[in-house]
């Protein structure tokens, strides 16, 4: 038709994330990985002498593994270029005007110190390498739970319960980048909810990586004990770079026995980010986790929580979102192990594919041999919004039990140009139109969301209905 | 003489290399109900779609005007803003978009200014109750799930809230009991007046009872080959199209 052209569902704005106030570190390593830096990071950051040799020992450990053979290409990725530990120009603070003004301005920018005034039982900041801020409510400091940087956890009367825990669920060995972690992990949280205690809203931990050509390797450990409940969110981007940027994460979750932990994560890196993230949750009897994901920044990502359901009756739900844009290889999904009797698990997916972006699917869904009437359900659904885009589900089943019931769903397609015609006989402009449809698919997971993320998640996509696309 | 509404000219219509209409003339005014029958395939639907502005379906010859203003190469959106609707046959389910939400956004669309939300909610419960919707359906997925008869009337839910000039009902009664078109019927003429017209495609006289029929348009392969007054539709109740099958 003749008045109006072809047209397509903008890329996100990242304007909202890509600025960048002048900060000179205070301190940083060399760029590479050596035995020498690690020693260094273990010398700064005062680590207890096990975490020194548990450091090394996981060097050791990443120099012998090969990098992964079936993922997206990571040849832009080269270590050696790599900082792996940069330190802010401040200590940890626990109020935000002590924060200096060039990191409390980003923070500002996106919005995090009005998040917790507005509806956050506690905040961590990170910068590069440092948690900048950390701050709880003292209602929720009451209750006894203990939420803080991992760094003062492991000085503190936690650091036996670290010791049993800290990469226990993601042992170095696990892969190459899980071993990168533990050489030069730094910063992250730490959260400790005692049995019973129900933390009625969110804690949230924002990670900003500013510093050019650096890596990250925040680890977050939580540990949520029997009955006990938790909302954690997780939030991260960065400024963007001509140089890769390395994102290394870790986040462990140990749910108690009829436990709940939602855990939910906004992910915006920049477009030069590798984010080679591993999270995993071990679930007790009776317990719950539920993860909540949106992924939509970086150049590569790697991401497939991990949920293991030890205790019978331990349930997961999984509901992420992936929008893969120019430029962009994300590769995500969900993996989910039935190890006792009357697991279930739940995974919803859906993924967006436009200009040129792939987006893949991967689940894999494990059941052994004793995990009687374990039940569990996947669906994932891609939309590729332009014939550049790519979209892939890699499914993959391991069923040893004869009395489970395992269902998979894929879905994979595009805007249906009928829909359009119908919206458009409607009024609705083509752009409109086309946005409707996408906000649509991406509904069901847009409600799970915290609300101001799914208020970010419809500007991310522009899918304002009444929109300017 | 009165305004014409619509007004098609030698019209002739292709998908691909198919011709679907081949030179259709059609003159629609205010206040007039016009009725195209005919058998399958003659290019009923066709005629409609392409006034609405289809892409499927290209506009090979012919002119198609609205108000005297040329529309016949003009987007769908652009069409309804100046007061086309088309009812369709099979209307399109959209997931994750709830009625009331579409209904306030295409109203917005059309009208150039959306509603305040109360006076919005109110409108919609009001035209919901005559058409004997319950009022749940505004919160469900637009068509997601609705049974055929759901979907029609979720259809003339639409011609109520966007009150277009011109209204293409493609065959609304197909697949309706009883009740459920007279429940269309009666939408219909809540909606209808002196300066609105419709053209309605039916295989079903029921439908337009209660309608003050002006014009009836028979198609035959590919033309419209007899027109007109309500006394055609008696005709072809009882003796079929054969019966006015040729050219006069």
């Amino acid at each position: 038709m003749a008045e109006t052209g072809r047209s397509e569902i903008r890329d996100i704005d990242r304007s909202l994330y890509d600025f960048r106030y002048e900060s000179d570190p205070d301190f940083q390593v060399e760029s590479g990985l050596t035995p020498e830096i690690v020693e260094t990071i273990s010398r700064e950051k005062n680590d207890p002498d096990w975490m020194r040799a548990f450091r090394l020992k996981s060097l050791a450990v990443y120099n012998k593994m090969p990098l992964p053979a079936w993922g997206p290409p990571l040849d832009g990725l080269h270590m050696e270029n790599i900082v792996t530990y940069v330190r802010p120009k401040t200590d940890m603070r626990g109020t935000w005007d002590e924060v200096p003004d060039d990191i409390k301005n980003t923070f500002e920018r996106l919005g995090i110190p009005q998040a917790e005034r507005a509806s956050l039982a506690g905040v961590g900041a990170q910068y590069d390498s440092e948690v900048v801020y950390h701050n709880v409510k003292k209602e929720v400091l009451e209750q006894g739970v203990i939420y803080t940087d991992l760094e003062s956890a492991l000085h503190s009367d936690q650091a036996e319960r670290i010791r049993e825990h800290f990469m226990h669920l993601v042992p170095p060995g696990d892969h190459k980048f899980a071993a990168l972690h533990g050489a030069v992990w730094s910063g992250g949280s730490y959260v400790y909810v005692p049995k019973g205690v129900s933390v009625e809203i969110p804690l949230q931990s924002y990670f900003r990586l500013n510093a050019p050509g650096a890596g990250q390797f925040e680890h977050t450990l939580i540990i949520v004990d029997e009955g006990a409940y938790l909302h954690f969110i997780e939030g991260c981007s960065a400024p963007k770079y001509n140089v890769a940027n390395l994102h290394a994460g870790c986040v462990e979750i140990f749910v108690g026995k009829n436990a709940r932990v939602r855990y939910s994560t906004i992910e915006n890196w920049s477009k030069n980010m590798y984010n080679l993230n591993t999270k995993r949750a071990v679930v007790d009897e009776g317990g719950t986790i539920e993860w909540v994901s949106g992924s939509f920044g970086s150049h590569t990502s790697y991401l497939y929580p991990m949920s293991i359901l030890r205790g019978e009756g331990a349930r997961m739900e999984f509901t992420g979102i992936t929008f893969a844009g120019n430029g962009q290889e994300l590769d995500t999904g969900a993996q989910v192990v039935h190890a006792a009797a009357g697991t279930s698990s739940h995974i919803m997916t859906k993924s967006l594919a436009r200009d040129g972006g792939v987006s893949n699917f991967r689940s894999s869904v494990i059941v052994t041999k004793d995990a009687h009437e374990a039940k569990s359900a996947v669906s994932c659904e891609s939309l590729m919004l332009d014939d550049r885009s790519r979209s892939d589900t890699i499914p993959v089943m391991d069923i040893r039990c004869d009395r489970a019931d395992v269902g998979h769903e894929a879905k994979i397609g595009r805007i249906s140009e009928d829909a359009v015609f119908y919206l458009m006989s409607r009024g609705l402009s083509e752009e409109d139109a086309r946005a409707l449809i996408v906000g649509g698919f991406a509904e069901p997971i847009a409600k799970e969301l915290p609300l101001e993320y799914a208020v970010e998640m419809n500007n991310l996509i522009h899918l304002e209905m009444s929109g300017t696309l | 003489m009165k305004d014409t509404l619509l007004e098609v000219r030698d019209l002739c219509v292709t998908a691909g290399e198919k011709v679907i209409l081949d030179g259709a003339d059609l003159t629609v005014c205010p206040g007039e109900i016009h009725v195209l029958m005919g058998t399958n395939g003659a290019g009923k639907s066709t005629l409609a779609s392409a006034i609405m502005g289809d892409p499927r379906y290209t506009i090979a010859r012919g002119v198609i005007e609205l108000d005297g203003e040329d529309i016949t190469h003009t987007s769908a959106d652009v069409r309804a803003r100046k007061g086309v609707f088309l009812s369709f046959q099979t209307p399109q389910e959209i997931p994750g978009v709830t009625l009331e939400n579409f209904l306030r956004t295409a109203q917005g669309a059309v009208t150039g200014q959306p509603k305040k939300v109360l006076a919005f909610r109110r409108e919609l419960a009001e035209k919901m109750a005559l058409l004997g919707m319950d009022s749940a359906y505004a919160e469900r997925y637009l068509n997601v799930g609705f049974s055929g008869g759901e979907k029609k009337k979720a259809e003339i839910l639409q011609l109520l809230m966007l009150n277009p000039r011109l209204a293409l009902l493609d065959e609304t009664d197909s697949g309706l009991d009883v009740d459920a078109v007279k429940t269309v019927s009666a939408g219909i003429r809540a909606w209808h007046n002196e300066s609105n017209a419709l053209i309605i495609i039916t295989h079903n006289a029921k439908i337009l009872e209660g309608l003050d029929v002006d014009r009836v348009h028979i198609l035959n392969d590919r033309h419209i080959v007899r027109t007109g007054g309500a006394e055609l539709i008696r005709t072809i109740t009882e003796q079929g199209f054969e019966a006015v099958k040729e050219a006069e």
